[in-house]
């Protein structure tokens, strides 16, 4: 089994070749110029991970939404699951950068952090 | 009313020329911001990767901002959130205006100009068709998404394949819309290659190199584009055209520095960067007048950003204090930077030899992609430098640094060029 892959490890942006055997274990990466092409391609068939970064909805803040990411990454495969829970939340203002929206997202023992504020909302806005 | 430095733009060069100038020994600085809250740009770039240079790990937008924007509190550093300069003249008396305090002028013994870029806008495309509704620049969709919880459209069809585009590619499947191509007139991205990876291909979105849109459908809500395919010299291919329903579509063309303040004032522009002409201090042709961040060339990574806004402040500091008359200020022994190979400008544009650091970070772009190739410095024809890059792509900032001690005796001119092995 063979997976043609870009590397992001740097710039150069190499077309890396990776071969699997049945049983998805990496035999050889191939058209890598470094360590890091071999590293990143052997991670990225086996154990692929991603940060995810959305928007949840504030309540009685002075803005609509707060930023927010998974603190580390987690599986790719969780994305839309993640995705899914991001939709049916909601925090209540005052947030903090930092502060933990969902503990443990999509089971993946992740928390969801907030990573910008929201203020409460003064009524002498006008 | 009266300050030593104001900086014109909260966002992240104003937030970390501020910071540097207060660190530097400032006492009095003052930042001027059009919008309600400090961070510019970054606010609504939520996606992670930001300050892998600065922090030595990956910050999504508004976590890199509020790193500055504690420090700016900390330090206890002025601002004026709503304020929008209107005009600043060659005695840098700044006209700004807000609904608190109404019409504000202001006089600075420096002013640091932090105003960032915009988006090229459709007009400047000549795309032929309608003007429907459901055309946006990606920043303002991203925007849209991000800051004002709105989804702009449900079918998009992606122009331009810069990293803002490729973000929103993202952005916009993560909420549920049908992101059916990203195309790109050039034949490469200019976007990083990590947003291509992450953006595109984990969404099964593609990307059609050497492609445009020729045409828009639709007259009240956009219907649909045509996509043709290009020649070397971009001219559509008779054949090749395709269309795509879609009810959205997002323009990823370009930035532009926002530089209409700077034309009042006086400062001569780069007509390749369409930013402010500087010498090594960051100081443009008027007097006092400094510049740093996007508004001075559109970078590629904030880290960058902040680096040059960090040595905008300490230079604006060094010109207060010398009374911004004495040496620190416009030189007559400023030599120029010329480029040659594949560079395209050099930041900053000039140098005074005699009174340059010990090292000067020379900020440029290249026009094309070199691989294997070498960056070169000459000074008045002599070969003072040569290192090499792996590669060399028209996406990335490439920057080298200049020894004072290797242009101590230079009068005439250095060259920042680039070559190609044998």
């Amino acid at each position: 089994m063979t997976k043609n892959l870009t590397c992001i490890s740097c710039p150069m942006g190499c077309e890396l070749r990776v071969e699997q055997n049945q049983s998805g274990a990496v035999l050889s990466v191939t058209g890598n110029l470094c360590i890091r092409g071999d590293v990143y391609g052997r991670k990225e068939v086996t154990a692929p991970t991603r940060t995810v970064t959305s928007t949840v909805r504030v309540t009685g803040g002075n803005k609509p939404l707060i930023s927010v990411r998974t603190k580390t990454d987690i599986p790719k495969d969780k994305i839309w699951d993640c995705m899914e829970r991001i939709k049916t939340a909601s925090a209540a203002a005052p947030v903090a950068v930092g502060d933990v929206i969902i503990e443990d997202i999509a089971g993946t023992g992740v928390p969801l952090v907030a990573t910008s504020p929201a203020n409460k909302l003064e009524g002498t806005n006008k | 009313m009266y300050h030593d430095i104001v900086i014109i733009g909260g966002g992240p060069a104003g937030l970390a020329a501020a910071v540097s100038a207060r660190q530097a020994g400032a006492g009095d600085i003052l930042i001027l911001e059009r919008e309600n809250e400090l961070g510019g740009i970054l606010n609504q770039c939520i996606h992670n990767g930001f300050g892998l240079h600065t922090f030595k790990e990956e910050l999504t937008g508004p976590e890199y901002a509020a790193r500055y924007i504690t420090q700016v509190e900390e330090l206890k550093i002025p601002c004026l959130l709503s304020t929008t300069v209107i005009h600043i003249d060659e005695n840098r008396v700044i006209t700004a205006v807000s609904r608190k305090h109404g019409l504000m002028s202001i006089k600075a013994g420096a002013v640091i100009l932090a105003m960032g870029c915009r988006e090229r806008p459709r007009g400047a495309l000549i795309i032929p068709g309608y003007n429907p509704a459901g055309i946006f620049s990606a920043g303002t969709a991203q925007k849209l998404v991000n800051l004002d919880g709105y989804m702009p459209g449900k079918e998009v069809v992606i122009l331009g394949s810069g990293d803002i585009g490729l973000i929103m590619a993202r952005r916009m499947t993560l909420e549920g819309a049908k992101v059916k191509l990203v195309a790109e007139i050039q034949p490469f991205s200019g976007g990083l290659k990590r947003n291509i990876v992450q953006c595109l291909d984990d969404y099964g979105i593609p990307l059609l190199l050497s492609h445009t849109v020729v045409d828009i459908h639709g007259k009240d809500r956009l219907t649909g584009v045509t996509i043709a395919e290009v020649d070397q010299n971009f001219k559509p291919l008779t054949g090749t055209e395709t269309d795509y329903s879609c009810d959205t579509l997002l323009l990823s063309v370009g930035l532009i520095p926002e530089n209409e303040l700077s034309r009042e004032i006086g400062v001569s522009l780069s007509p390749v960067t369409n930013g402010p002409l500087v010498n090594e201090q960051l100081q443009t042709n008027v007097s006092g007048v400094f510049a740093c961040g996007n508004v001075l060339h559109v970078h590629d990574l904030v880290d960058f950003v902040s680096e040059e806004a960090e040595s905008a402040g300490k230079n604006a500091v060094r010109y207060i204090q010398s009374g911004g008359s004495a040496a620190d200020s416009i030189s007559f022994s400023e030599i120029p930077l010329r480029t040659g190979g594949a560079v395209r400008y050099t930041v900053p544009a000039s140098i005074d030899p005699q009174r340059a650091q010990e090292e000067t970070i020379v900020r440029f772009r290249v026009g094309e992609i070199i691989r294997g190739g070498y960056v070169c410095i000459y000074a008045d024809g002599k070969q003072i430098a040569r290192r090499k890059r792996q590669i060399m792509l028209p996406g990335e900032m490439e920057q080298v640094v200049l020894k004072q001690k290797d242009i101590a005796g230079a009068s005439g001119e250095i060259l920042i060029t680039t070559e190609v092995a044998e």
